[in-house]
This record gives structure tokens, sequence and C-alpha cells, in this order.
């Protein structure tokens, strides 16, 4: 027992060490508290923006200046509670209230600032609709009347709320009709006549332009044209009966105002809503920014071409960057001499990994973009000059761009796995007759997969999460089109895309109203980051499959 | 280093006198085959790891076909880097150089003509550490197979069975070929391995210290097992344990210093070795 009397003396935190093992703990524990402080921040903000809050009445105390066009009162969400940057005469914070009072149209403004003060009432009115519109943001109002073509509906009518959904329903189904007609078939038509257009513009270039192939495109232009009337008129027709039925709401401010039903995309009543109707809201408004398309300058609806763009751009990254990445590694770490020049090329390859990501994208834009996407239209695509159609920024390019960003990180790791493999290993394959490149194709690389998945994680989360060279090489605010559609060739390399730290950034700082786009701002950051968390938990897990084939205790 | 080679020419002869070949400087001169199938030469073989480091000092020795040769010294006298020339596993090693001659069935292993992947398909070799790939128990024996270009199943089968018999495994993982082979036990593992390295069907076994890690029972296995395999193999062995060299080998080789001092049979060996270092070294009566 005396034996480990010593030991036991020290137990009060003086040990040799100890202290050492407390300070490095703490800073772990300041680092993980950053990271767990972002991302609360980044998930209640995000989050906020789906969850449907109560909306609040403020009856504000005479001569107040925050009365909206001489109201005295005016309904609106609560977003941020704060204390004013400037102090009242005795030095006292003066608090205040932000609302989201909506209505852009009848306002001019989405949002207003309270003091505290100045509020003399709250109340949260009854039968209050909320309604999401296609123009200027939510609409929030009375219900009045419903005025359609055979009379109108009155707010007390008890079939109002039945009879409003569902010529919301009817507009949506029209509203998505059209955008097959003009998107789809009308679309098509337009590629068609530009397919003629170029086939006429190829043969003039070729020489070879005859009279009767002319007219025979004229022709066959003719009738698409006639088609294409056709299809304008329909779409116009539906256009116009978006317009017919017309929802008559009064603001709180007093003034009574309408707008077509076709306007609406969906409404809801949120001072009557339960905890669950809220949670079933909630979900249902996530799924509309995951799926649906943006509007209104990307402040409104959805993302779904961002994180498409993103996934796609990614996946094509990790096609390049990894068999690029590997056989450099290979012939670094397994043929080359290791000398000097070896040395410096490795050096060089790290420093490549320092060379800020613009200068990068400056390159893509040079290089692949002008140069070889330059040289693919000067030889494929000649008719369509002065047109790009590679030879301007595209997903191809940009997945190149960032594959070579990322290469390094992909060769480090690779070179350090191909290191590990124990010489046990090559000794016995070579032994057995297999030649250099049977070893390292048979026994090295299957052994170094975990370490090329490493690399892949990293080079993949730095990737999907870069922005500044994108924009030089591919990168747009709205994209039409995927890069992968329906249409053939069904993989369009050369389409520009969207993507999510673009979209965050363009939100953030390119939007025409920056205090509506910033929830959107936290919600597709919180997206981003999910994209990658999923990515990367895909790499990780097959890594740790193939770890878990190729453990091995006895190399 | 003068010195030592200077004394080991005056012991080469002399460790050497039943010798039936032609006087090692005929060999040297001689550049075609010599006739003696499956038997390694060794004349006058020198070899370093830096052009300072010289680790074997004018080695000559005969290893007769289809018998085992046992290699025995302390650590560090150059056995396990004289075996690891046979199949020029060497080569891997950065700055090596070498005089003299080595030959395999008449064929000088160094020939520049020489294709050291067809040398090493004729010399199976088991390592120390056995060190299994990562990979199933049946791909593991047919590997040398597969890098060949063998696809049949029918005769891949026929290797699998025949070379864990000949390993003495085959009873104990018939059943679970396709498991990976990592999942077995040491002295299993180092079985694989010998069925890996005969599975090719090849001339020579060399064996790098075998059973070094394996305990009294797997080693028992292995020992019992070389006694058969020299029926179709010549057999060499590097080993540390001399109980082992004298129950195993029909020849043993005593080197020293990167000098090989004494080889001739192994009974002679342990009962009355020519040498008084070989006797000091046998009856542990060493330096």
């Amino acid at each position: 027992m005396s034996f480990f009397h010593s030991s036991q003396s020290k137990s009060d935190g003086t040990a040799p060490g100890e202290p050492m093992v407390w300070f490095s703990g703490m800073w772990l524990a300041i680092g993980l508290l950053m990271i767990v402080t972002l991302l609360t921040v980044i998930v209640k903000n995000g989050l906020t923006l789906f969850w449907p809050s109560k909306i609040v009445r403020i009856e504000l105390v005479e001569g107040s200046a925050a009365a909206i066009q001489g109201a005295s009162s005016f309904a609106g969400e609560v977003r941020k509670r704060q204390d004013k940057s400037i102090r009242d005469a005795e030095g006292h914070a003066i608090p205040e209230l932000q609302f989201f009072v909506g209505n852009r149209d009848a306002y001019g403004f989405g949002f207003r600032y309270v003091d505290q003060a100045d509020i003399a009432a709250r109340t949260y009115p009854e039968n209050f609709l909320v309604a999401e519109r296609l123009e200027y943001g939510d609409l929030l109002g009375y219900p009045v009347a419903l005025k359609l073509a055979d009379g109108t509906v009155a707010v007390d009518a008890p079939d109002f709320r039945e009879r409003l959904r569902a010529l919301v329903d009817e507009g949506n189904q029209r509203r998505h009709e059209i955008e097959r007609i003009e998107k789809g078939e009308i679309g098509a038509i337009n590629r068609k006549m530009e397919a003629l257009k170029l086939s006429l513009r190829k043969a003039e270039l070729g020489d070879t332009l005859t009279d009767a192939f002319r007219a025979s495109v004229e022709e066959e232009t003719a009738a698409l044209q006639a088609e294409y009337e056709v299809l304008a008129k329909e779409a116009s027709s539906l256009r116009a009966e978006q317009k017919v039925a017309r929802f008559v709401y009064r603001l709180d401010t007093g003034a009574e105002r309408e707008t077509a039903i076709g306007n609406l995309i969906h409404f809801y009543y949120p001072n009557e809503m339960g905890f669950f109707g809220r949670v079933g809201h909630f979900l249902a408004e996530i799924w509309n920014f995951l799926s649906e398309d943006p509007r209104e300058a990307n402040t409104e609806g959805g993302v779904f071409p961002a994180i498409f763009g993103t996934f796609v751009m990614t996946l094509l990254m990790s096609l390049v960057v990894v068999p690029f990445g590997v056989v450099a590694a290979i012939y670094l770490r397994e043929y080359s001499k290791q000398g000097p020049l070896v040395r410096a090329v490795r050096i060089a390859v790290n420093n490549l990994a320092g060379v800020p990501s613009i200068v990068f994208g400056v390159f893509g834009l040079g290089f692949f973009v002008y140069f070889v996407g330059g040289g693919i239209d000067s030889l494929f695509y000649p008719e369509r000059l002065p047109t790009p159609t590679f030879g301007t920024g595209g997903i191809l390019w940009a997945a190149l761009t960032l594959a070579l960003m990322t290469v390094p990180v992909v060769i480090v790791s690779t070179e350090e796995a191909l290191a590990a493999v124990s010489r046990g290993a090559r000794e016995a394959s070579l032994a057995a007759g297999a030649s250099k490149w049977q070893t390292i194709q048979h026994i090295v690389l299957p052994a170094s997969v975990p370490g090329v998945i490493t690399g892949l994680v990293l080079s993949m989360a730095r990737g999907a999460g870069e922005v500044a060279p994108l924009m030089l090489v591919g990168v747009v605010k709205l994209a039409p089109t995927l890069a992968l559609d329906a249409q053939a060739p069904f993989v369009h390399l050369e389409r520009k895309f969207m993507h999510l730290g673009f979209h965050i950034y363009d939100l953030g700082f390119q939007s025409p109203d920056s205090e509506a786009a910033k929830p959107m701002v936290f919600a597709t950051t919180l997206l981003l980051i999910a994209l990658v968390v999923v990515l990367n938990a895909t790499a990780i897990l097959l890594r740790e499959r193939l770890r878990r084939k190729y453990a091995s205790s006895a190399f | 280093m003068m010195e030592n080679t200077q004394n080991l020419e005056e012991a080469t002869p002399m460790s050497l006198p039943s010798t039936p070949l032609p006087s090692s400087a005929d060999t040297l001169s001689a550049t075609g085959p010599v006739r003696c199938p499956d038997y390694i030469q060794v004349r006058d073989f020198c070899f370093n790891y830096t052009p300072e480091v010289r680790v074997l000092h004018d080695i000559t020795m005969d290893i007769p076909e289809n018998e085992v040769t046992a290699f025995i010294g302390p650590s560090g006298c150059g056995k396990t880097t004289l075996l690891r020339n046979f199949n020029r596993m060497n080569d891997l090693i950065d700055g090596i150089s070498h005089e003299g001659v080595i030959t395999v069935d008449g064929q000088d292993i160094f020939d520049p003509n020489l294709e050291v992947i067809s040398l090493r398909k004729r010399i199976g070799m088991v390592f120390q550490k056995s060190n299994p790939f990562p990979k199933s128990i049946y791909e593991n024996v047919v590997y040398s197979l597969r890098i060949a270009g063998q696809r049949d199943k029918n005769i891949l089968d026929e290797v699998v069975e025949r070379s864990l018999r000949g390993a003495a495994l085959w009873d104990e993982v018939k059943d679970r070929l396709q498991q990976s082979a990592l999942g077995l036990s040491g002295g299993q593992m180092q079985r694989l391995c010998i069925a890996r390295a005969i599975a090719n069907q090849p001339h020579i076994l060399l064996m790098d210290e075998p059973c070094s890690a394996l305990d009294p029972i797997a080693t028992a296995k292995i020992e019992e097992l070389i006694s058969e395999l020299k029926e179709q193999f010549t057999v060499v062995i590097v080993t540390h344990n001399m109980q082992q060299a004298a129950r195993v080998s029909d020849r043993t080789a005593y080197f020293y210093l990167g000098k090989l001092i004494e080889m001739d049979e192994t009974t002679k060996i342990f009962a009355n070795p020519s040498k008084k270092e070989t006797e000091d070294y046998i009856s542990g009566r060493f330096g």
C-alpha cells in the first residue's frame, strides 16, 4: 500500500501535468461553445422563417411616430426585441420592438420599429388572415369578401373559408398549368425553332445552303410559329382567368384593398392555430422551402435549384478530384524517386492549398471558360457564335475549378494512406510474383481507400462551401433550368447553376429588402451546413465500412 | 572491412571441404548455365546496403534440391539478407549493390535479361511476421494465380484445396474459405501464408524465421509441415532456434558477422562441428 502512496497524495490537482490537462480541456470547451453558439443562432433564426407566429394588434399612444398612415393601430408579427442604440436623457435604455407588418404594396415597407413606451395595448385579433402572395410579400389583413364573376360572398357566409381555399387551390392549379404551357410546351417549340435557325446557320457557314433547304426550314418554322400562337393564346386566356376572382380584405389601419385570388399561394389564420396546426404548417413550409423555386428576387419561395446545383456541382467535383488526386499521389509516393525534386513538388502541392480561392476562380475563368470552353465552341458549335455555349461559366467549369482547388487535400491524405500500407503486405505481394503496379492495384490501393475518402470528405466540405471562385465560373442568382432534366441529352454541363453559398451572399447583400431576406439567409445557411453534413456522413459511413473490411492487426 | 574479407578467403575453402562442384574461380568465369537442376549456387557473393555498409562477405555455398537447408547465426549476421537475395526482395531497397554470382537452376538471378517476376514466381517466400492480405482466405491462396491472369474457377478451387492441404490448414478452414483471413489465429495465418507461397507450385520455398511469433504447438505443426514440404520443394529456412534447425533441416549453415563460417550436414554440425566458432555458438558458449 505504501507503494502507491505517493501517487495518491497528488490527486489534489497538483500532479505533474495536471494543469495542462485542465488548460487544454478549457480551450476545447471554448471551441465547442463557440460552435454550439453559432449553430444555435443559425438554427433558431433559420427555423423562425417557417414557424407561424401569432399576429398581434398594437394600439399606439397618441402621437406616436410609429403610426402607419395616420392610423392609431396596426397588426403584425413581433420579430425582434432590442434596446435602441441611443439612450434617454437619464441614461436609461429605450427598448423597442420590430414588427413584421407585411402589405408592402400598401405601406411601402414591410417592417416597423416601435418603442415599447408607445404601445398602449396589445390584442390578438380573431379572424386575421396571413396570405403568401406572388408579389409584394405577405398580405396581413381581415378578410372582407370574395368578388366572383357571379356575385360576392361576404366574410360572414358560413362557407367563406372553404370557398376561399377552393379558389386558391384552383388558382394554384391554373398557375401550374400556365407554367407547364410556357416553360414546357412553348419552351420546346422555342428550342426547335432555335435548332432550325442553327441548322440554317450551319449550312450557311459550310456553304451547303440550298434554296430547297432554306424553304423547308422556313416552312417548319412557320408551322412551329402557328403552334406557338395557339399555345400562347391558351396561356394568356388562363392568365386572364387568374384575375377574375378577387379577394377583398381590410388592413388594420382601416383601408380596404383587393387582390386577384390568382395572386395568392396559400393562406392561414395564425391566431386560430393550435400547437399541432402550427407544427403542421411549420413542416409544410419547410417542405416548400426545400422543393420550390425562388420568387421575388430570391427573398420568397424555396431554394430547390440552389440545393440541386450545390449537390450536382459537389458530386461532379468529387468525380474529378478523386482520380486526379489519387493518381498524382500514387506517382509521388510509389514511383518517383524520393529526393529534393519530389520534396519540392510536395511543398508546392501543399502550398496550392493556401492559394486564395478567388485566384482559382480567375484561373478557372481564364483557362477553363475562355481557353478550353472557347476552344470547344469554335470547334463544335461555330454556328452558335457569338453566343457562347461552353465558352461561358457553367457547372462543369465550376466543378473543375473547385477540383483543382481541393486536389491538394486529396493528394496529401492519399499519400499518407499509401505510406501507411505495411511493408509486409507489399513484400508478400511482390514475393508472390506480382509486379509493382499489380501490388498497388490489388493490395496498396484497396487498403488506402479509407484515407482517400478522408481526403474526399475534406475536399467536399471545402468545395461545397466555396463561393468566391464560383462567381467567376458559372454561378448565377437565378438559373431558369437545372443541369439535369428530362430534355435530351439530359445532362447539361454547360448550364449555369445556382449554389447555396452564393444564395446566402445574394440574399444577405444583394437583396432589395435585406430585412425580409434575413431569415432566408439563416435558413439557407442551415441548409448548406446540413447538405455538407449529409455528404460527409455518407462518405464517412462508406469509410467505416471499408475500414472494417480492411481492419487488420496482422500487419 | 578489408581484414574481414581476407579472413573469409581463408575460411571459405575449408568450410566447404567436400564441394563436388567446379572451383569458385571456374564458376565465376563461366557465363553459361551450370548443370545443377533446382540447385541454388552462391559464389563469392558480397552484398552492400550502402557503399560503406557491407553485410555479406564472399559467401560461397550450394543448396541441394529437395532438402531443407537451415541458416543459423546470431542477429545481424546476414542470414536473412542472403535469403532475400534469392528472390531479389532486396531490390526494393535503394542503394544496394552486390558482387559475385547466385544461380538458381543454373540461371544467374542477377542477369539483366532475367525478369524478376518470373524468378519470384518460381520461389515462394514465407515471412517472419505472418502477412495475409486483408482479403478472404480463398483470395489469399489464389493471389499469385489471379495476378498471373488465371480465371478458371475449377483450377482456382483445386489450387486452394491442394495448397491448404499442403499447408495442413484445409480441415480447419474449409468451411469458411470466403471469410476474412484476418480472423484466423496467428499459427493459422502463418500456415495460410505457407499455402499462399506454395499455391503457384514454386521450386523453392524460402522461410524467414517462420515460427518466431508462434506458440510451441503452432511451431510444432509448421515444423512437421516443413518436413513434408521438402518432398516437393527445396526449402531454405532462416531460424534463430537451434533446436528447430536440428529438428527440421538436412543441412545447416552457420553465419557470423556476414560470413559463412561453416556449412555441412545438420547431424555433423550439431554433433561434431569442424569450427570452434560453430561449436561455441551451438553449445551456447558464444562469444
